[in-house]
């Protein structure tokens, strides 16, 4: 069996992935998955979170907003809302966020603000982790 | 006579303007086809999206099996009561008939909705500054209040068009979700101008809920370009050196129509109806977003081609004020000689 996989992460503004993986793990809706290629075919909901594959011994981070994944033996396809590399996150701007989610979480009246707020939250949390991760 | 010295002041002046329309067509040229480049680049997960939805849509049985209605609220079909209206113009002028165009067709949409309580929401500076003179703001109301019906403006989005973001059209396709979802609108069309090569643009009325069919745009009302403007468009472009096909979207096409349909038994995380339900919504962003973008490429091309109009005709006053300059200055040399011919033999 190969020991690598395709692997293409796409959002609605461009490719940012099209690169070949030997192990990727995927922030799935009810929990984290790693993945190796030979999968069985899987489809899942994505999370919030953070996206890391190896590629040669160097691991590689993304961190995603909403996204959608198709796994094949060979292949692994992901759609993302958004998918940014640790040098594209703007850290001023998560930190920012992040503040703005804590204070609507403290003031929040409704069961949507609050919702929104803690979605929020943690999209800020995972770009400022992911931001903090070296690409080496 | 015409002053030698005011017809050569007056060329200059046309010649500067020239200078200026000739730039404008070049940098809309630009940015035309950066556009086009965006465009294309958001193929993949447009086609990606629209075709795991399709697959979806079968697996999880989403219409009735014996009735044939659909058992997700934005695709269901209601009663047309209230309308939201969505039209989409640019935030500059000196695009030709571009503006105009979209806001005659909005006054004809407009026409024909009549009978319904119509809101509007304009996406661009030029359509809010016209529509704000023709309707008002709305107030708030009830949706079940009586009365006769009305076009009111319910928002306006102005100077987002230099920056088309994916987050600015999810953002807009949640909230009118969430109006539809509550029943405050009960339909959505989005007025824009289609554009999929700089000769191949329609001014279009695309019903956006309820979704009719999945991966076909429901076009209620289009209109192309005519043949004189094609022919127009085509020079402009020929001369700023843009292509004039639409870009080849076939190995695009082909790869995202092998996305998550693959002829193997796979696993689902989660349920197709759960899949299916979180998807849909982004479906209708991606439609929003797929329509801004080409309405800011046809703004950069209607500039583009104006600008080239505007460049030929510019050149076609010089040649003339060049010719009445040189006609009037052959006719005070040839006045001055007749002069000095006459002073001669008068002595």
């Amino acid at each position: 069996m190969a020991d690598t996989f395709q692997l293409e992460i796409v959002t609605p503004e461009k490719m940012v992935v099209k690169d070949v993986a030997e192990e990727i793990q995927i922030p799935g809706k009810d929990g984290y998955l790693g993945i190796l290629p030979g999968h069985a075919p899987l489809i899942t909901e994505l999370a919030v979170g953070e996206i890391s594959y190896r590629k040669g011994g160097q691991t590689h981070y993304l961190s995603v907003a909403w996204g959608f994944a198709e796994v094949l033996p060979d292949k692994v396809t992901i759609l993302a809302e958004t998918a940014e590399r640790p040098q594209e996150i703007d850290v001023k701007r998560a930190q920012e966020s992040k503040r703005r989610a804590e204070e609507a979480l403290q003031n929040g009246k409704t069961e949507a603000d609050f919702t929104r707020a803690e979605d929020a939250l943690k999209r800020a949390e995972t770009r400022l982790e992911v931001a903090g991760k070296s690409q080496h | 006579m015409p002053n030698i010295l005011d017809i050569r002041r007056r060329i200059r002046s046309v010649t500067n303007t020239r200078q200026i329309t000739k730039a404008m067509k070049m940098v809309s040229a630009a940015k035309l086809r950066r556009a086009q480049e965006r465009a294309l680049a958001a193929r993949p997960y447009a086609q990606m999206l629209t075709n795991v939805l399709k697959s979806l849509v079968s697996r999880a049985e989403i219409y009735d099996p014996e009735t044939g209605e659909p058992r997700h609220p934005l695709l269901a079909r209601r009663p047309e009561r209230n309308v939201l209206l969505i039209v989409v113009t640019g935030d500059k002028g000196l695009a030709g008939a571009f503006n105009t165009n979209i806001l005659k067709a909005a006054a004809r949409f407009i026409a024909t909705k009549a009978d319904k309580n119509l809101e509007i929401e304009t996406i661009g500076r030029k359509g809010r500054d016209f529509l704000r003179r023709r309707y008002r703001a709305a107030e708030p109301r009830s949706v079940d209040s009586e009365g006769p019906p009305q076009t009111t403006i319910v928002g306006e989005q102005i100077g987002v068009l230099n920056k088309i973001d994916y987050d600015l059209a999810l953002g807009l396709a949640e909230r009118v979700i969430e109006r539809y979802g509550k029943e405050e609108i009960d339909s959505v069309y989005l007025l824009y101008n289609e554009f999929k090569s700089v000769i191949a643009q329609r001014l279009i009325v695309e019903q956006i809920l309820p979704i009719e069919q999945i991966g076909v745009p429901a076009v209620s009302m289009a209109e192309g370009m005519t043949q004189k403007e094609k022919e127009r468009a085509l020079e402009a472009a020929r001369d700023a050196g843009v292509g004039i096909r639409p870009a080849d979207t076939r190995d695009i096409d082909a790869a995202a129509a092998k996305f998550a349909v693959a002829p193997v038994d796979y696993i689902y995380e989660q349920s197709p109806e759960e899949l299916f339900r979180s998807l849909l919504p982004k479906y209708v962003a991606i439609q929003v977003f797929r329509a801004l973008q080409e309405s800011v490429a046809a703004e950069h091309a209607a500039r583009m081609t104006a600008m080239d109009a505007a460049t030929s005709n510019a050149t076609d006053m010089i040649d003339s004020l060049t010719l009445a300059m040189n006609r009037a200055r052959q006719a005070k040399i040839t006045k001055e000689i007749i002069e000095i011919v006459s002073g001669a033999a008068a002595q």
